[in-house]
Parts: structure tokens; C-alpha cells; sequence
């Protein structure tokens, strides 16, 4: 199957599971939103050009935003995210090159210690700016600190359960072709 | 005028994501003029339709709650029947009218149309809608009452050709005016965004005898609703010994997680009665 179509698939499903299961949940507490689409801008392929990385989180976060009725606020949060991806990822692997013999960031291209650090980071950053934005309209200090703390922990047990569930087999790419 | 150019492409990256995330956040601060005209009418019939899909699957897993909610509404219903009161007065005997020209016509303030719920959110502290499948061609028009089988719902926002976006007694922007059953003391309906199972009711002077447990419902005076329609119940009085008025915490009778069916109400004199308020404003300025 070709990147484009894969990743095409890939933004359907992943609007449609945040929009129909997790947003369909009983909240669990004040605190908490499971946040799982962004993992989406997480998985694009290291190929894509910086400016090409922002443009698709844009409209992958606007995307979502026409189904939960809050246009720009996950537009904002993403394109952030993919604008940052690009920094986080030159940081994480300089030294073994990977970005050239694999498609897309997984376990296996980055290593378990540095793609943990890479999700854990981009999560922190998603989730900081889009409840900074809703805390501009209402809600206090603490109600934004918690909510961060408690729906990163809860996106990141999520994230986990997903890249387990659905293991990314990653075919070495030598650089010779 | 070189350098300019040079910093453009040099900085392309950064000023491109500057450019996006200025029109994302004039997005979320000018949601209510310009994008709602321009884009929203068009997603709300694309997201409405994909919604509706989904609603057909969800439906089958209430449909035995919505059953007993319509039973529910219905028995009510019987109740008001003309033929169930009958007075042990044998003088004075009520009389059906058999006039066939329906001469209460020209009196009907509100008229009231069912629609499909073809989704509903429930988020915290986020204004939270539904989806209903009838829109404008259907007679749907922004700032109309909705009510579901047990009691209010909310108020019409947007519109589209076959879908009408409703902003629910959960959002922060939702007012509506209703009354104390047993008093009739007046307050205003609002949410907090604390819990989606409560909302706050302000405004009752502390004259008014409230008890746990008592009904709460709309007043005549709000222009969305008729009125006596179900609202709620008082769930807690929230202790304020500095202010002359309740704050009380309100069970909306409507349960927001499996409503499916709701009632869109047509308040025929709106535009009349929001003329001469709105003239009445400019007079007075």
C-alpha cells in the first residue's frame, strides 16, 4: 500500500474514533479528555517537507474541529505539534540517520527510549496549548493545570494501548537505492 | 526590498505556521460572525450526514429507553384528556365543542415539530450541542425552543438545508428564564461547566420557599418556550449568606447522554414580540 494512501485511510479512522468512541464517552472526571487523533501527526512519514507537515495538521485538526463544533481550537494545537515534530525528532535520533532508512517515526526506526521521549513531549505541548486556549474562555489555574496533567496521562496510556495493538512492522531502507 | 525577500524565504517555515495558527485562533474568537456565515453552514451538512450514519447504528442500542420515554410522554398526554375530568356536579356538565372550524387557529403562539437527535456531546467545560435532523427547509430558523420528552433541551444556533445545530442546556452561553413551580419566583438557568449532570439556577430571590426536590419550569416570559414546561428539579441549595438570592443546583430533567428524539417549537410571534422589544430598546437609548 502507498504512504499517501495509508496516511488518507489513517486521518479517516482516526477523526472518526475520536469523534464517535472517545468523545462519546462518559466523562470520567472534570479533568479528564482521552485525546488520541493527534497520534495521527505523530506517525507521518519523515519525508514530508516542514511546511508540508504544518499544512496537514492544520486541516487534520480542523477536520475534527467541524464534528465537535469548536472550529480552530485542535486546528491551532496540531498545527503547533506539527510545526514542533520536525525540532523533536532532529533532537532525538542526530546520530544514527534513521530518518533516512525508515518511512515514519515508530518503536522500531527510533528505539523505545527516544520515540517514549518524542510522544511524551508532543503530548505535553498538544495538550498544554489546546486547554491554554479553553482556559482563555473560562475555567481557572488550576482547572487547566490538572486537566493537562490528567488528560496527558490518560492520552498516554491510550497512545501506548495503540501502537501495541497495532505494531508498525518498519522494513529497513538502505540508502544505496 | 531584497532582504525582505530573503527573510521570507529564509523564515518560510515559521511564517507559514504563524499564518496558520492566526487563522486557526480567528477561527475560535470570530466563531459567531464570519465563520458561522461562511463555512458552518456547509460542515454542518457534511458532519450532519456523517452523524446520521452513525445514529442509525447507536439508535438500536437505546431503543429501549427511547420506547419508555415516549410512553412515558404519552401517558402524561392521556392524562390531560378532556375525558378523563368529569365533575360529580350533575348541573354543570362540560360539553365537548363539536364546531368543526378549529377557531383556536389565530391563538396558537407555538407549534412544535419532532426531529431526530443525530448526535449529542456531553463534554466538560466545552459548549456542548446536538445535531438534529431538520433543518431549513423544514421550517428550522436560529433562536427556536427545543424540548425532548422529558423537558427542555436548548436553543437553535445554526442552520442548515436538512440539519439544525442546537446549543444544549450545557453550554456556557445558554440562558433561558424559568420559575419555580410551587412560588412562581423567577431566575435564570445557566451552566457552570463543572458537571454535565447539573446546572445552576440564579437570580431567586431569597423570599421564595425551596425545598430540595422541587420542580422547576419554564416561564412565560422567556421567548424560546411556552409555559409549564419541565425543566427540572432542585438538586442542592448552595449555601451564600451574602447575597439576597439562591444559588440553587438544578437536575435538568432531560438526560443529554441517550436523547434521541426531540421537538423543535415554533414560536409563531417571535419576530413580533422581538421587534417591539428591540424598538422599545432604541426609543429609551
Amino acid at each position: 500500500m502507498s504512504e499517501l494512501l495509508k496516511n488518507t485511510i489513517r486521518f479517516i479512522l482516526f477523526i472518526l474514533v475520536q469523534v464517535f468512541i472517545l468523545f462519546k464517552m462518559p466523562p470520567l472526571h472534570r479533568f479528564i479528555t482521552p485525546y488520541l487523533y493527534y497520534l495521527y501527526i505523530l506517525w507521518l512519514p519523515f519525508s514530508l517537507s516542514r511546511a508540508g507537515l504544518t499544512l496537514v495538521g492544520f486541516i487534520f485538526g480542523l477536520c475534527l474541529d467541524y464534528f465537535s463544533k469548536t472550529p480552530g481550537l485542535h486546528a491551532a494545537a496540531c498545527t503547533l505539534i506539527a510545526y514542533v515534530r520536525p525540532f523533536v525528532i532532529g533532537l532525538l535520533i542526530s546520530q544514527e540517520g534513521a530518518d533516512k532508512n525508515y518511512i515514519s517515526p515508530s518503536i522500531v526506526s527510533m528505539g523505545w527510549a527516544p520515540y517514549a521521549t518524542y510522544v511524551l513531549v508532543l503530548t505535553l505541548l498538544h495538550h498544554t496549548w489546546l486547554v491554554l486556549l479553553e482556559w482563555m474562555s473560562f475555567g481557572s489555574f488550576l482547572y487547566f493545570l490538572g486537566k493537562v496533567i490528567a488528560s496527558t496521562a490518560v492520552s498516554l496510556l491510550l497512545v501506548l494501548l495503540t501502537e501495541l495493538l497495532f505494531f508498525r512492522k518498519q522494513k529497513f531502507r538502505t540508502n544505496t537505492i | 526590498m531584497r532582504n525582505v525577500f530573503l527573510f521570507i524565504r529564509r523564515h518560510f517555515n515559521f511564517l507559514f505556521f504563524l499564518v496558520l495558527q492566526i487563522i486557526a485562533l480567528s477561527f475560535l474568537y470570530r466563531y459567531n460572525k464570519f465563520h458561522e456565515a461562511a463555512f458552518m453552514n456547509v460542515s454542518t451538512e457534511l458532519t450532519g450526514r456523517i452523524n446520521e450514519k452513525y445514529n442509525g447504528i447507536e439508535y438500536y442500542f437505546q431503543l429501549k429507553k427511547t420506547n419508555e420515554a415516549l410512553v412515558k410522554e404519552n401517558t402524561n398526554l392521556r392524562q390531560l384528556l378532556k375525558d378523563n375530568y368529569e365533575a360529580p356536579d350533575s348541573l354543570r356538565r362540560l360539553i365537548m365543542d363539536t364546531i368543526k372550524v378549529d377557531s383556536g387557529r389565530s391563538i396558537l403562539k407555538y407549534t412544535f415539530m419532532e426531529a431526530k437527535v443525530v448526535s449529542s456531546s456531553t463534554q466538560l467545560k466545552q459548549p456542548n450541542f446536538l445535531t438534529i435532523h431538520r433543518g431549513f427547509a423544514q421550517g428550522v430558523r436560529p433562536n427556536m425552543g427545543v424540548m425532548g420528552p422529558q423537558g427542555i433541551v436548548g436553543s437553535v444556533v445554526n442552520v442548515s438545508e436538512n440539519f439544525a445545530t442546537v446549543m444544549s442546556m450545557l453550554h456556557p452561553q445558554f440562558k433561558v428564564v424559568v420559575k419555580l413551580k410551587n412560588g412562581g419566583e423567577r431566575g435564570t438557568i445557566e451552566w457552570d461547566g463543572l458537571s454535565v449532570l447539573f446546572v445552576t439556577l440564579k437570580d431567586i430571590p431569597k423570599s421564595a420557599k425551596v425545598a430540595k426536590g422541587d420542580t422547576i419550569l419554564t416561564s412565560q416570559t422567556s421567548s424560546l418556550f411556552p409555559a409549564n414546561l419541565m425543566v427540572g428539579t432542585v438538586y442542592d441549595i448552595v449555601p451564600d449568606n451574602t447575597s439576597n438570592f439562591y444559588t440553587l443546583k438544578v437536575r435538568p430533567a432531560t438526560n443529554f447522554f441517550n436523547i434521541e428524539y426531540a421537538y423543535v417549537i415554533t414560536n409563531t410571534q417571535y419576530d413580533e414580540q422581538r421587534r417591539i422589544e428591540d424598538s422599545t430598546r432604541k426609543k429609551v437609548q
